[in-house]
């Protein structure tokens, strides 16, 4: 079990190296000057263009932009952005806000998702199935921008329950009704995948043991049929966050969330390329990560699965 | 302490009256009625994109706090005249050698006493190459900025600013310009305390100023969230705090500031989102204003492209703009949120004139249009491989809708292939401009930085000017500039910059399109809400309900 964790751990260097050059190059590639997002609308003197190149590195070629950049990553040094603030010192400052959405939502679509999907999976066909499905497509159906500015329109600025926008604070309470808007969606995936693989469980081998065996129906359904149905909801769920972790650029847009989405969102439409590839990297990390807690998650669901 | 606390607010209440009058009844819809001075008031405001130093700043969001926190020699009211702030005079014989004297006993927010050095200081430090300053061309008219400016100079003064005593400085510039004073109320002019220089980075981080405002403490910049600012009691001036603070409250998108606003989270709103300028006026009612300021809209056809060059260049151009509807678009998709160009300035600045020779191009005459087309046929015929397009950046401000209707009008009266071409990001366009490989016209937004016909004029229209995307240059337009600056007063100046006008009215380097009107709201909280001559709301004058 070490052993196939350290391994886990070496293989992202691998993919740490690979993600950041393919990054770097994207950014690079992208047409226009970054230094005329700096300048603005009127422009900057050509001395002034030469000086921001020079302190940006963009006068180098690509392969010296990029072990630069490699370099201060490996010395803990990520450097500035182009508005010259240390690009650590904003990942530090976005990150959380964006770990606490992501949290949440996973949360709520996964408390919700997995009981409406096993109320309904074991009730199959009957009303409360039938409507929960209809209602999960609905969901599904609807962009979440819709969404969004739907539940900030009524919750926020006609029922004022809370504030239509998350402060700097973001707290918890403010947090609620964007995490739930990016929790509706992926509610919906979870619900029927838990739903589908309750049905196909519940008819298992196993089950109809453990049945005979005489156990309760309560501990035969959370222990047996649920436990094992939980694998491909599990691995949703890690996709999800990683995504999640990315930050939802739409939801925290609408909810004016200083979070990982907007930040790299901005950072794109500047050509920011340090920038990009940091949050990128840093995604990138989470989502290997993420996988890996899926894949030990797995052998504690079903005993069949061991790793060597 | 009651005492002491209604002698406070008495004091406070005096201020305001006395800074009222002062404005000398300028005519403000809102400013009649009294509020309280003690409330905060929270306005909409995007993340600065600089450390807030003025010499490199040269975005809004920057703009806006550094127009509160600091004060240049002179300020402008709402109307965009000049009123002196640190300058007890500015004099000057011949438009080109200055003499600049302080008020006394003005002082930073640290104790630090304004004096001439703070100014001459911080124009250096903003001109010279080795800081690359992104504001460095406003310093061009000073004597000895080429030298400090020029690509790898290591020159860190200019030769025509000299410090004669702790009040008093000289500057020289190497032509005549009588509108030079004007601009002195811009951020890029405004004084800086030793202190700035010692490390530029971390004082634009928790700058100090001697302006009506100052930060609420260090780190008061929450980075992408707000910015707190409480009023500065040490100055006095015409733009005292009618408030006790204004908090900037950092949006990444109007939309949401605008459900901020209707739920009255938000105070003040600068603008109005797109989808809801057909219904502020129901939602907001009283709260809501529309108030021209010094911006305009146009789309520049570079005179590199084949098809526009010349006589024929011309015509087609004259063609162009008269097929277009500027009524129509700006009553249907601006809801009349613009009004129609008649010129190449805007109507807020003095000097201008709505019906000068050649403003007829302006006008909608598809009949004309379609002659002048002809025309131009005879002379050059037109290249259909190579159709127009307008060029517009699709990441911020919403140029979609129009520019596709400009699109719709040349097509349907002048029966040419046109499109519009969206870019992706707005350095892409740019870029374009700058290496002069544009293939079609883009379209461009100025905002004044000080409110002249010239800076609406020079920087874009002249031959090799910054902004000059079309590659414009008339020897005889550049004469007119010239003259129009060496003019001995500033109503002489401008009589001069409309003669110019007249030139590219017939030219059309770019053809205008619409001013800006300022379309925003505010909140139940607050009351005497007024923007000014820049479309930036008079924060100061803001007070509680």
């Amino acid at each position: 079990m070490a052993w196939y964790i350290v391994r886990r751990f070496l293989q992202l260097i691998p993919v740490f190296l690979g993600a950041t050059l393919l990054v770097y190059f994207l950014v690079f590639s992208l047409p226009g000057d970054a230094t005329a997002a700096i300048c603005g609308e009127r422009g900057c003197t050509p001395a002034v263009v030469a000086g921001l190149r020079e302190q940006y590195n963009l006068d180098q070629p690509f392969w010296i932009q990029y072990l630069l950049y490699l370099k201060g990553v490996l010395t803990f040094d990520l450097g500035t952005n182009f508005s010259g603030r240390p690009i650590a010192t904003i990942i530090a400052e976005v990150f959380p806000t964006t770990a606490k959405l992501a949290v949440m939502a996973l949360v709520i679509e996964a408390v919700f998702g997995i009981v409406f999907g096993l109320v309904a999976g074991l009730r199959k066909g009957k009303i409360f199935d039938s409507s929960v499905l209809v209602l999960s497509l609905i969901v599904i159906a609807v962009p979440i921008f819709v969404l969004g500015f739907l539940m900030q329109f009524l919750i926020g600025v006609k029922l004022q329950w809370t504030n239509p926008t998350v402060s700097g604070d973001a707290t918890f309470a403010e947090l609620l009704l964007p995490a739930v808007v990016l929790g509706l969606v992926s509610f919906a995936y979870v619900l029927r995948l838990t739903r589908t693989s309750i049905i196909e469980n519940v008819n298992a081998d196993y089950v109809r043991t453990a049945t005979a065996k005489g156990l309760s129906r309560r501990r035969v359904v959370v222990v047996h049929v649920l436990r094992n149905s939980l694998i491909p909801v599990v691995t949703f769920l890690g996709a999800d966050l990683g995504a999640l972790m990315g930050g939802a650029i739409v939801t925290e847009g609408i909810f004016n969330v200083n979070g990982v989405g907007n930040t790299l969102y901005r950072a794109v439409l500047n050509g920011d390329g340090p920038m990009v590839v940091s949050i990128v990297t840093f995604l990138i990390l989470i989502f290997c990560l993420a996988n890996l807690l899926v894949d030990l998650l797995y052998a504690w669901l079903d005993p069949r699965i061991r790793y060597a | 302490m009651r005492f002491t606390r209604t002698s406070k607010m008495l004091s406070v209440a005096a201020i305001a009256v006395l800074s009222l009058s002062a404005c000398g009844g300028g005519s403000s819809e809102s400013g009649t009625s009294e509020g309280t001075t003690d409330a905060v008031i929270v306005v909409d405001g995007s993340e600065p994109q600089n450390p807030l130093i003025p010499t490199s700043t040269n975005e809004v969001g920057g703009g806006a706090i550094l127009d509160l926190i600091f004060a240049g020699l002179v300020s402008y009211d709402a109307h965009g005249a000049s009123q002196n702030e640190m300058a007890e005079s500015i004099e000057t014989e011949d438009a080109q050698n200055y003499t600049i004297k302080l008020k006394e006993g003005k002082t930073f927010t640290n104790g630090d006493p304004v004096t001439a050095s703070s100014f001459v200081d911080a124009w250096n430090y903003g001109a010279a190459a080795k800081n690359a300053q992104l504001s460095s061309y406003f310093f061009e008219s000073i004597e000895g900025y080429d030298e400090a400016s020029a690509e790898g100079s290591t020159v860190e003064t200019m030769s025509g600013l000299t410090v004669v005593d702790d009040l008093t400085f000289t500057v020289k510039l190497s032509q005549p310009e009588s509108d030079w004073p004007l601009r002195l109320g811009y951020s890029a002019f405004f004084p800086l305390p030793a202190v700035a220089f010692e490390d530029p980075a971390a004082f634009g981080e928790n700058p100090i100023g001697n302006g009506p405002y100052k930060f609420a403490s260090e780190g008061a910049w929450q980075h992408n969230q707000q910015i707190e600012l409480v009023p500065n009691d040490e100055y006095e001036g015409p733009q005292a705090a009618q408030n006790a603070g204004v908090t900037f409250k950092i949006y990444q998108n109007d939309t949401t500031a605008y459900q901020d606003l209707i739920s009255d989270n938000l105070d003040v709103l600068k603008t109005i989102p797109t989808s809801d300028i057909k219904n502020f006026k129901n939602d907001l009612g009283e709260r809501s204003i529309e108030s021209p300021y010094a911006g305009n809209q146009t789309i520049a056809i570079p005179y590199y492209l084949p098809n526009w060059e010349g006589e024929a260049g011309k015509l087609r151009r004259q063609a162009i703009s008269m097929a277009i509807n500027r009524e129509e678009i700006t009553e249907v998709i601006f809801n009349n949120g613009r009004t129609p160009a008649k010129d190449f300035t805007a109507p807020v600045l003095e000097g201008f004139s709505e019906d000068l020779p050649g403003s007829e191009n302006l006008d909608y005459n598809p009949e004309k249009a379609k002659q002048l087309w002809a025309d131009a046929e005879k002379i050059a015929p037109y290249d259909e491989s190579q159709p127009l397009t307008i060029g517009y950046n699709a990441d911020k401000g919403d140029h979609k809708t129009w520019v596709e209707a400009v699109v719709n009008n040349i097509k349907n009266n002048l029966g040419i292939d046109v499109a519009g071409k969206p870019y992706a990001t707005f350095k892409e366009a740019r870029t374009e401009a700058t290496e002069e490989t544009l293939t079609g016209a883009l379209r461009a937004g100025w905002q004044a930085d000080y409110p002249s016909l010239y800076n609406f004029l020079g920087p874009i229209y002249a031959t090799g000017a910054g902004s000059n995307d079309a590659r414009y240059s008339n020897p005889e337009f550049d004469q007119q500039l010239t003259d129009g600056l060496a003019a001995s007063s500033v109503e002489e100046g401008n009589e001069a910059m409309n003669k110019a006008q007249e030139q590219l009215l017939e030219d059309l380097p770019a053809i205008p399109l619409w001013y800006q009107v300022a379309q925003g709201g505010w909140s139940n909280n607050v009351d005497n809400v007024e923007f000014g001559w820049n479309g930036v709301p008079l924060y100061y004058a803001i007070t509680g309900k």
